[in-house]
């Protein structure tokens, strides 16, 4: 499955760079990144399952729990650490945020936009937490507990001395809308470098 | 398929850690499937305490096949269609490579409690040894579980170009205080048995059956886990009312007996004693220039554990894991969900399989 915030973090990265990848699922980021950009690297997940599609993939993989196994990496050791469509099941975002940047130079994160005016006519008119494809899980079986808007990203960033260096939101067609005043309104998906 | 027991005298002498030379030995082993043309499809399997060269496959008139053949094998895990499995017989065993039950030919009686300690590095040394005389340069993958997986980590520390991969399964960087523990009450054990006769029971013509039978079932112990001894045993009795006495009453009780009973007529208790002290010095990361040298080396690395296996907890093998990735080494972990305790690591496993299937399958060429 190709993915759109896989190919632009796979434009922002630099050839030969260390790549850690936390919530790496199959492993198909890292690997398109080793083939593409020549990284080489680390990717992080709980699953057994995706554990298993990793090796397969031929990525290094780390079967454990992102929110508590920070301590395998020493500070500065990756170029980039990288958290894809993963926010949202993070224990704590602002801790784990804190220890992405003191692992990696630059932090990636990409997450669904629970601000987009879909999800919220969802909850105004059917009075229900938001089901979508995207995230088709129900409120009391989901893993996403910590679902956010744009803006709720953004206001956690500033009080915590995250630096945005780099943002792109898009819209239901991939496109990129982030200089438009409603991106929290009609953007799907939000991709942000951090430093 | 039959498989036979081959053995081959060294007469080159080997230096030992602690300084001793054995000069001259024998090493028991097996081989399973066929080295291809460029000797590139070449395993090492390390056997752990109380394991031996026969790791799969069944000999003429046995019953009982290897002690993992549910991972050796034809379209097994460890694919002997496509790869050449060698597993060797630890020096210090007692099935067929010289330890203390062979004879010193420099005094003609059996080296008993003569016998030098080795360690993981002399094990490694003698392997390598093996690995000559077959004209393999490289071992595509070493695997082990347990001693076994601290002997493929060894592996890839000394000789950091003939390892491409290293399997390091329930296994350990170090011994703590409470696993040498264990260990020293299972030496003390054996060497309080008077049957043990000072180490020379061979001479004497005796077994130290008691000590050697209660130090496999204080070990057996640290390989199941509180969740598996629960299910297969509970509270269960063998008869069905207690008898206020102190014959054997619970079924656990029957169990360990038996166990330790059928340990002492396959296994010699020097053998067992050397194996505890092998295990007790194993300490890599520690070693001289372990950063420089481990840097250096080649290997990919794949370390397993098991949720319920408290003898070498998850958190132990993450220390390698940490340790490996500190130095930017290739290294993939995996920790299995089992209730099977550290022996978890010779069961069928359906997670546990597909790892070892899928890592192998993806590095057998390269």
């Amino acid at each position: 499955m190709a993915r759109k915030d896989f190919d632009l973090i796979t434009e922002w990265v630099e050839p030969d760079s260390r790549i850690l990848d936390l919530g790496c699922g199959d492993g198909s980021l890292l690997k398109l990144l080793n083939k593409k950009r020549n990284t080489s690297g680390y990717g992080v997940d709980t699953s057994i399952d995706k554990t298993i599609k990793s090796l397969d993939n031929t990525i290094n993989i780390i079967n454990a729990d992102i929110n508590d196994h920070m301590d395998f990496f020493k500070d500065k050791s990756f170029d980039y650490v990288i958290l894809a469509q993963s926010l949202q099941v993070v224990d704590n975002p602002v801790s784990l945020i804190k220890e992405m940047l003191r692992i990696g130079n630059e932090v990636i994160i990409s997450f669904p936009n629970m601000g987009y005016w879909r999800s919220r006519l969802y909850l105004f008119f059917r009075g229900e937490m938001p089901v979508t494809s995207e995230l088709p899980f129900s409120w009391h079986s989901t893993p996403n507990i910590h679902l956010c808007t744009i803006r709720d990203f953004k206001k956690m960033c500033i009080s915590n001395n995250f630096q945005i260096t780099e943002e792109v939101i898009n819209n239901v067609n991939g496109k990129n809308i982030s200089s438009s005043l409603l991106n929290n309104l009609i953007g799907t998906s939000a991709i942000f470098r951090i430093k | 398929m039959f498989v036979e027991e081959k053995k081959i005298h060294i007469s080159r002498p080997l230096e030992l850690n602690s300084g001793k030379v054995l000069l001259a030995y024998d090493l028991m082993y097996e081989t399973y499937g066929q080295l291809n043309d460029d000797k590139s499809n070449a395993v090492l399997v390390c056997h752990a305490l109380s394991g031996n060269h026969h790791v799969a496959g069944l000999h003429k008139g046995d019953e009982k096949p290897g002690w993992w053949d549910n991972m050796i094998g034809s379209g097994k895990p460890i694919n002997t269609d496509k790869l050449f499995v060698v597993c060797m017989n630890n020096l210090g065993g007692c099935h067929g490579s010289t330890g203390p039950t062979s004879i010193n030919e420099e005094t003609n009686d059996p080296y008993g409690f003569e016998f030098p300690i080795v360690t993981v590095q002399d094990w490694v040394n003698s392997q390598k040894v093996l690995m000559d005389e077959f004209g393999i340069d490289k071992w595509q993958f070493i695997i082990g579980g347990s001693l076994g997986g601290m002997q493929a980590l060894q592996w890839s520390l000394d000789y950091p170009d003939n390892v491409n991969n290293a399997i390091i399964i329930a296994a350990s960087p170090k011994l703590t205080a409470q696993n040498i523990a264990f260990n020293e009450v299972a030496r003390q054990a054996i060497t309080s048995d008077p049957d043990w006769c000072g180490g020379n029971y061979i001479k004497e013509n005796k077994i130290p059956k008691r000590g050697l039978a209660l130090a496999r079932m204080l070990g057996h112990i640290t390989y199941l886990s509180d969740e598996s001894m629960a299910k297969k045993f509970g509270r269960d009795l063998k008869q069905d009312k207690i008898n206020f006495n102190f014959d054997v009453e619970f079924q656990i009780e029957s169990y360990l007996r038996y166990q330790g009973e059928k340990f002492v007529t396959s296994f010699d208790a020097n053998t067992y004693l050397l194996m505890t002290k092998a295990l007790d010095y194993f300490d890599p990361f520690n070693e001289i220039d372990f950063v420089e040298r481990m840097s250096k080396s080649r290997s990919r690395f794949l370390v397993i554990s098991f949720t319920s296996d408290w003898r070498f907890p998850p958190r132990r093998s993450e220390e390698i894991v940490k340790t490996l990735i500190k130095l930017n080494k290739d290294v993939s972990y995996a920790c299995i969900k089992s209730d099977g305790g550290h022996d978890a690591f010779l069961m069928k496993n359906d997670n546990y399989f597909e790892i070892m299937r899928t890592y192998i399958e993806a590095n057998i060429n390269g």
